[in-house]
C-alpha cells in the first residue's frame, strides 16, 4: 500500500503543522457562528448559544496547545447550555427556491465538480500520499470554494461563513453527539469498563472461540443499538467489552472486525422505532398511515445484511 | 464490587431508552463512570480534554459545511433532481430502487441533496405516482403508502451502508478512535475499503427486495401481469 504512495512528506509536518491548521480554521468557523447568534436579535438565546459554539470552538482549535485539563473544563462548559436546551436557531438566511433556480440554470451538473471534490480530494490523498486525510478534505473544501466562486459572482466568503453557520445551527447541539461518545468510549477504557463486562461476557461465551465472539459481538450490537437508537453509543462499549477481548485479542484483523460491526450495528438502526429521525419522522413526512410502515419495510433487509456481514467477519477475520 | 463500574453503560442504556437528553445521558454517564472508576475531577478533566482532543477528526464535518450550504443554494438539489428524471419508464418499485443507487453514489462521497423531506416526498413520489398512471392505473392508496414505506427504506439502507465508504465521514473515524483506545492503529481508507462489498451488497439486496415487492403489490391492487414483463418474471 505505501508503494503507491507518491508524496511522502515528514510526518512531524503533519502531526505539527497541517493538522493544527485544520483544527484553527474548523475552530474559528465554529467561534464565528457563536459571535454571530451572540449579536443575532432574532435568536431567543443568545448567550447559551454563543456559549456552547465558542466553547466548542476554542476546544477545537487550541486543543492542540491547551492543558488536556483546561480543554476538559471546556468540554463541561460547552455541555451545559445543551443539557439545559439553551442553543438556539437565530435568523435563518436560507436561499429563495427562485435564488436556487436561478443558479441552477446558470451552473447546471457542473455543481457536481465541486460536491464530490471533497471526498474524491480525500480518497486521493489517503492513496497516494502520507498527508493525514483530515488535511486532504480541507484542501478538497477549499478548491470547492474557489470553484463556486468562479461558478457565480454572488459566493463571496461570507456567503460560505454564513451558509456554515447556518447549517451548524440547523444540526443543532446534537451534533457534537459523535465526538461526545468517541469521549466517553476513551473514558470507559480508562476506567476499565472493557474488563468488567469481558469478565461478565467471559460467564456465557467461552474465550478462544474466535467465530462464537464475532456472532455475539454482532448481535450484541444489533440488540444495544435497538434499545439505544444509535449505533455511534453501542460501538464503542461494545468495542471495549467484547470486540476487543473475546475477538482482536487473538489476532482477528481489527480493520474488518471493528468496522463491520458497526454496520451491523446500522441494521438494528434499521430495526428500531428508538431511532426516530430515520424511522419515524419519515412517516410523518410522507403522511403515511402506519407508523411502523418504514421500519416494516427494512425487517427482510436487516436480517440479510445481518447474516452477510457476520459470515464477511468471520470469512475475513 | 467491580460491577459498579457499569454504572456509565447502564446509565446510557436507560437513558437513551427513556429518551433523555442525549448530551445529558453521556455528560453524566462520563463523569459517574470518571468517579467510580477512581479517576477524581482532575482525572475526569484530564480524561474528558484529552479525549475531546483526541477525538477532533469528528469534527471536520464543519469544514465540509463551509460548502454545503453553499452547494445547495448553487443548485445541488434542482442537479440530483434533474438526474433522477434522466430515470425514465420505470415502474415505481425500479424508481425506487433507482433513487437508492443515486443516493448511495452520493452517500459514499459524502453529497446529501434533501433526504426524505427534501428530495423523497418533493421529486421521488410524484414520479413514482406517475409511473402508476403511465401503466394506465389509478393509483391505490395502499399501495403508494407501500410505496412510501419503501422509499424510506430505502434512503436509510442507502445511506447507512454508503456513507461509511466515505473516508472521513464520522462512523469511521468513531471505529478508528475506539481501536485506537485498545491499542489498534488503523487507518480510515483501509476502514472505508472493507465496506465496498457490504455497501454493494446492501444496495442489491434492498433494490431488489423492492422491485420484487412493488411487482406483487402492482398485482395485488391492479390485477395480474400489470405493470410486469413475463420475460423478467421467469428469469427470478
Amino acid at each position: 500500500m505505501d508503494a503507491i504512495r507518491i508524496i511522502n512528506i515528514n510526518p512531524d509536518i503533519n502531526a505539527n503543522i497541517l493538522l493544527p491548521i485544520v483544527w484553527l480554521i474548523v475552530g474559528f468557523i465554529t467561534i464565528y457562528a457563536g459571535i454571530k447568534n451572540l449579536m443575532d436579535k432574532e435568536n431567543p438565546s443568545r448567550i447559551g448559544t454563543a456559549v456552547f459554539w465558542c466553547s466548542f470552538g476554542i476546544a477545537c482549535a487550541f486543543g492542540t496547545w491547551l492543558p488536556a485539563k483546561v480543554s476538559g473544563a471546556l468540554v463541561i462548559i460547552m455541555c451545559i447550555p445543551a443539557i439545559f436546551r439553551r442553543v438556539k436557531v437565530g435568523k435563518v438566511n436560507a436561499p429563495t427556491k427562485e435564488y436556487t433556480k436561478t443558479s441552477f440554470g446558470k451552473i447546471g451538473m457542473k455543481i457536481f465538480i465541486p460536491a464530490f471534490g471533497v471526498a474524491i480530494c480525500s480518497i486521493l490523498f489517503s492513496l497516494f500520499t502520507n498527508i493525514n486525510t483530515m488535511v486532504g478534505i480541507t484542501i478538497g473544501v477549499l478548491a470547492g470554494v474557489i470553484i463556486l466562486m468562479v461558478y457565480n459572482k454572488d459566493n463571496k466568503p461570507m456567503v460560505f461563513l454564513n451558509d456554515s453557520e447556518r447549517f451548524l445551527s440547523m444540526m443543532g447541539p446534537l451534533c457534537m453527539l459523535p465526538q461526545l461518545l468517541g469521549c466517553l468510549g476513551g473514558i470507559f477504557t480508562q476506567a476499565g469498563v472493557g474488563e468488567v463486562v469481558a469478565s461478565l461476557v467471559e460467564k456465557i461465551v467461552p474465550k478462544g472461540n474466535v467465530n462464537l465472539g464475532i456472532v455475539v459481538f454482532a448481535i450484541g450490537m444489533v440488540l444495544f443499538t435497538m434499545i439505544m437508537g444509535n449505533a455511534f453509543a453501542a460501538i464503542t462499549v461494545m468495542t471495549v467489552g467484547i470486540g476487543g477481548p473475546f475477538i482482536l485479542a487473538y489476532g482477528a484483523n481489527p480493520v474488518v472486525i471493528g468496522m463491520i460491526a458497526l454496520t451491523c450495528g446500522y441494521c438494528g438502526t434499521l430495526l428500531t422505532p428508538m431511532a426516530a429521525n430515520f424511522n419515524i419522522v419519515p412517516v410523518a413526512i410522507l403522511d403515511m398511515k402506519d407508523r411502523m410502515g418504514v421500519i416494516k419495510n427494512q425487517i427482510i433487509i436487516a436480517g440479510i445484511m445481518l447474516v452477510v456481514q457476520i459470515c464477511y467477519m468471520i470469512a475475513f477475520k | 464490587m467491580e460491577l459498579i463500574k457499569l454504572v456509565g453503560i447502564l446509565i446510557v442504556i436507560v437513558g437513551f431508552a427513556l429518551k433523555l437528553d442525549s448530551i445529558l445521558i453521556i455528560f453524566l454517564a462520563a463523569v459517574t463512570t470518571a468517579f467510580v472508576g477512581g479517576l477524581g475531577v482532575d482525572g475526569l478533566l484530564e480524561a474528558l480534554g484529552t479525549n475531546f482532543v483526541a477525538n477532533r477528526s469528528m469534527a471536520i464535518f464543519i469544514m465540509i459545511l463551509v460548502i454545503t450550504g453553499t452547494l445547495e443554494r448553487n443548485g445541488l438539489k434542482e442537479a440530483a433532481a434533474e438526474l433522477m428524471k434522466k430515470v425514465k419508464s420505470a415502474t415505481a418499485g425500479k424508481l425506487v430502487a433507482a433513487y437508492g443507487v443515486l443516493r448511495g453514489i452520493f452517500g459514499a462521497f459524502n453529497v446529501g441533496f434533501g433526504g426524505v423531506a427534501g428530495f423523497v416526498r418533493p421529486v421521488l413520489l410524484p414520479m413514482a405516482e406517475g409511473a402508476v398512471k403511465n401503466e394506465g392505473h389509478e393509483p391505490n392508496e395502499d399501495h403508494m403508502e407501500d410505496i412510501k414505506g419503501m422509499s424510506s427504506a430505502k434512503e436509510n439502507v442507502s445511506w447507512f451502508f454508503c456513507q461509511v465508504l466515505f473516508v472521513g465521514g464520522s462512523g469511521g473515524i468513531l471505529v478508528q478512535t475506539t481501536l485506537a483506545s485498545l491499542g489498534y492503529d488503523v487507518e480510515l481508507i483501509d476502514l472505508a475499503k472493507v465496506e465496498i462489498p457490504i455497501a454493494i451488497i446492501a444496495i442489491v439486496v434492498a433494490s431488489v427486495v423492492f422491485i420484487l415487492r412493488d411487482k406483487k403489490l402492482c398485482n395485488k391492487y391492479y390485477g395480474a401481469g400489470s405493470g410486469t414483463k413475463k420475460t423478467t418474471e421467469s428469469k427470478k
